[in-house]
């Protein structure tokens, strides 16, 4: 066997199953775009660029979207960050576990459980009747953005912690030694060699989260009460209400090419922050 | 199970071979042995704990799978069912007929029953998703007992293929303590004072059929148009209220129930449970109409359980089965035999049987209502506006 044939060998399953999962239901997408709406609901075959054209008709859903997925990410990276921190540099093993344990705990019950109980938290027999009693009347905070935020960010914390907590982690003690024997303040210590040398776990929990949030529906339904509506609830309502195959695969590609856009302008500016160290990973 | 009843191992492996031999039934050996509470948590776990079907009432399989709509049964009935021949009832909740039919256009569901209303079927005899019924292995089904306003829509072409579940109407639902004191009995009432001292408190369905026919009732038009410029002014008036509603959606109880909500769009049954549990919800139809809608069983064509789709179909017509349901649910029955079971207070009750007048003002909805895709743009539009 030659080193050509084993290495396609080797990549076969793999490619395989990109074709199949990805590459695949990818086109079905693309070509029914193209269509048109059967008279009951579905999808005819035609080669039309109407669906493209009707996209305006959701720019609400992509402006929502596009507003508060970056938004979300740069809240939850903001609240993980000093976790992660924490965890990885000031905690002993013996309760690093535990408190790893902890976060992950979360992600043992169904989002959909956890945002049911965000509705009560947030709903007019929870925060809003506390506040009430200090005097602070007619809060409202379920069913409107701010809600779908909290939601958002309980719910993907925990994807933004542990890159950053592992990148932090791997991080040679020996050099914030070096750092302060150098004389460096510990803020700069953290500014200069810290920051960077975790990089690339912010870049990948960010990138977890984002590509994530760009697709989600379940919290701004249940938290913004059907009110704030997201790219995913649109194409929720296109396959199982309109029934619009062909426009539903429209927004879908419209969002696809989005997220390509904005996750390659993202890596560019993420390998220039690494600056010309080859060997920086990415991911 | 107590202590002292707790069952020896010896005694368990006794009652599990006369039960194999079929010398005892499936319900006394699951009551004698305590895993009757459990198999009904179990049932698909453990498939062993599950009566076979040899000894049960016939053989039609050891599941059925049904499609249906949120608060809509009595579980004690389908405990019942299970008991009687064996078969595990698997349930599906939906929240609009659009959902259900997407379901089957996209194909295999495993449904072996399913709940469509009256305007839908039509629908699905079109594209062929509907398997015509089969009288006779409905001895439970007599066509003479059930008023035919609400039994009509299950025949196509003198084809039955469906029989009628419960009927009902889509009215709104206030929390009367929020009123001032000034009534309110219209569509006209429901949105403007929703864009004045219910801002922020009241809910429509996520539902197009609902929500947009309330919004044309306002004008004064038809619940079922397709016009253009009705619905053009019925998205307006929706657009307008949109800042004002406290959720579009269609699980509007626990809200109500919290006191988040003073005011929804409302179906009968809900509308008869909040009121029985708050005295202060009232159920009220709006006078300028509204929609009566009627409810069927069907089997979907290549159904994977179709024996033990017509036992189900067969034991829900029972009249007193369906009794038990309308009690567990509120929503009334078209089955007079059924009827006749049920208690006075029940028969009498405003909510579930409105005077004539309000119930003449209200529309079956119309296939087109469903399948308009003017209608369902429109209620994207104002989801996403």
């Amino acid at each position: 066997m030659t080193q050509r044939t084993r290495n396609w060998l080797l990549v076969a399953p793999a490619g395989t199953w990109l074709l199949v999962m990805l590459v695949l239901p990818l086109s079905v997408v693309f070509i029914f775009s193209f269509g048109e709406r059967a008279p009951s609901g579905g999808y005819v075959p035609a080669f039309t660029f109407e669906q493209y054209a009707n996209l305006p008709a959701r720019f609400t859903a992509f402006k929502n979207t596009l507003m508060l997925a970056p938004l979300g990410t740069l809240a939850a990276l903001i609240i993980a960050y000093p976790l992660a921190y924490q965890l990885a540099v000031h905690t002993s093993d013996k309760w690093k576990t535990l408190l790893l344990v902890l976060v992950i705990v979360p992600f043992w019950t169904s989002i959909l459980i956890r945002s049911y109980a965000w509705i009560f938290i947030l709903g007019g027999r929870g925060i809003p009747a506390l506040l009430d009693i200090v005097g602070v009347e007619d809060v409202r905070l379920i069913n409107t953005s701010f809600a779908v935020l909290v939601g958002i960010i309980y719910g993907y914390l925990p994807l933004m912690v542990f890159p950053i907590y592992v990148s932090l982690d791997r991080l040679d003690k020996r050099l914030l030694e070096a750092s302060s024997d150098l004389g460096a303040h510990p803020f700069s210590t953290f500014l200069k060699v810290t920051l960077p040398m975790s990089i690339s776990g912010i870049a990948t929990g960010c990138m977890l989260v984002f590509i994530l949030l760009m697709g989600e529906f379940l919290i701004p339904a249940l938290l913004g009460g059907g009110k704030v509506f997201f790219v995913g609830n649109a194409l929720v309502d296109l396959f199982l209400q309109s029934r619009n195959w062909a426009y539903g695969s429209a927004v879908a590609v419209m969002l696809i090419v989005i997220m390509l856009v904005t996750v390659t302008l993202y890596m560019r500016l993420i390998s220039r922050l690494n600056g010309q160290r080859e060997d920086a990973p990415l991911m | 199970m107590s202590d002292d009843t707790q069952i020896t191992k010896k005694k368990f492996m006794e009652e599990l071979r006369s039960y194999q031999k079929g010398s005892v039934t499936r319900r006394h050996f699951l009551g004698v042995t305590g895993l009757g509470a459990a198999s009904a948590v179990m049932g698909t776990a453990l498939p062993g704990l599950r009566a076979s079907p040899a000894f049960a009432a016939g053989d039609i399989g050891d599941r059925v799978v049904l499609a249906t709509w949120p608060n809509y049964h009595d579980q004690a009935n389908f405990d019942m069912f299970t008991d009687k021949t064996g078969a595990f009832l698997q349930v599906n909740v939906f929240g609009s007929n659009e959902e259900m039919l997407a379901k089957l256009q996209a194909g295999g569901s495993g449904w072996d029953v399913y709940v469509p209303t009256n305007y839908t079927i039509t629908t699905y005899v079109e594209e062929g998703l509907i398997e015509p019924l089969d009288v006779s292995k409905l001895p439970n089904y007599d066509a003479s007992a059930f008023d035919p306003r609400f039994a009509d829509a299950g025949t196509v072409d003198g084809v039955l293929y469906a029989v009628p579940k419960n009927w009902g109407t889509t009215g709104f639902a206030l929390n009367t303590s929020h009123t001032g004191g000034k009534a309110m009995d219209s569509w006209k009432d429901f949105f403007d004072r929703t864009m004045d001292d219910f801002s922020g408190r009241t809910m429509v369905h996520d539902y197009q059929l609902t929500t947009i026919g309330a919004a044309l009732n306002y004008h004064g038009y038809s619940f079922n148009s397709v016009d253009e410029k009705e619905l053009a002014d019925a998205e307006k008036l929706l657009i307008d209220v949109k800042p004002h509603l406290f959720a579009i959606s269609s699980d509007y109880q626990p809200s109500m129930r919290s006191g988040d909500a003073w005011m929804t769009i409302c179906w009968t049954g809900d509308g008869k449970q909040l009121n029985t549990d708050i005295p202060d919800i009232q159920y009220i139809l709006g006078k300028e109409g509204g929609e009566l809608w009627s409810d069927y069983y069907a089997i979907p064509k290549g159904a994977p359980h179709t024996e033990a789709a017509y036992a189900l179909i067969n034991f829900m017509l029972d009249p007193e089965v369906n009794a038990r349901e309308v009690l567990a649910h509120g929503y009334p029955v078209a089955d007079s035999r059924t009827n006749a079971l049920l208690p006075e207070e029940m028969l009498n009750d405003p909510i579930l049987y409105p005077a004539a007048e309000l119930l003449n003002a209200l529309e079956f909805g119309a296939a087109a209502t469903l399948t308009d895709p003017n209608r369902a743009e429109l209620m994207a539009r104002f989801k996403s506006a």
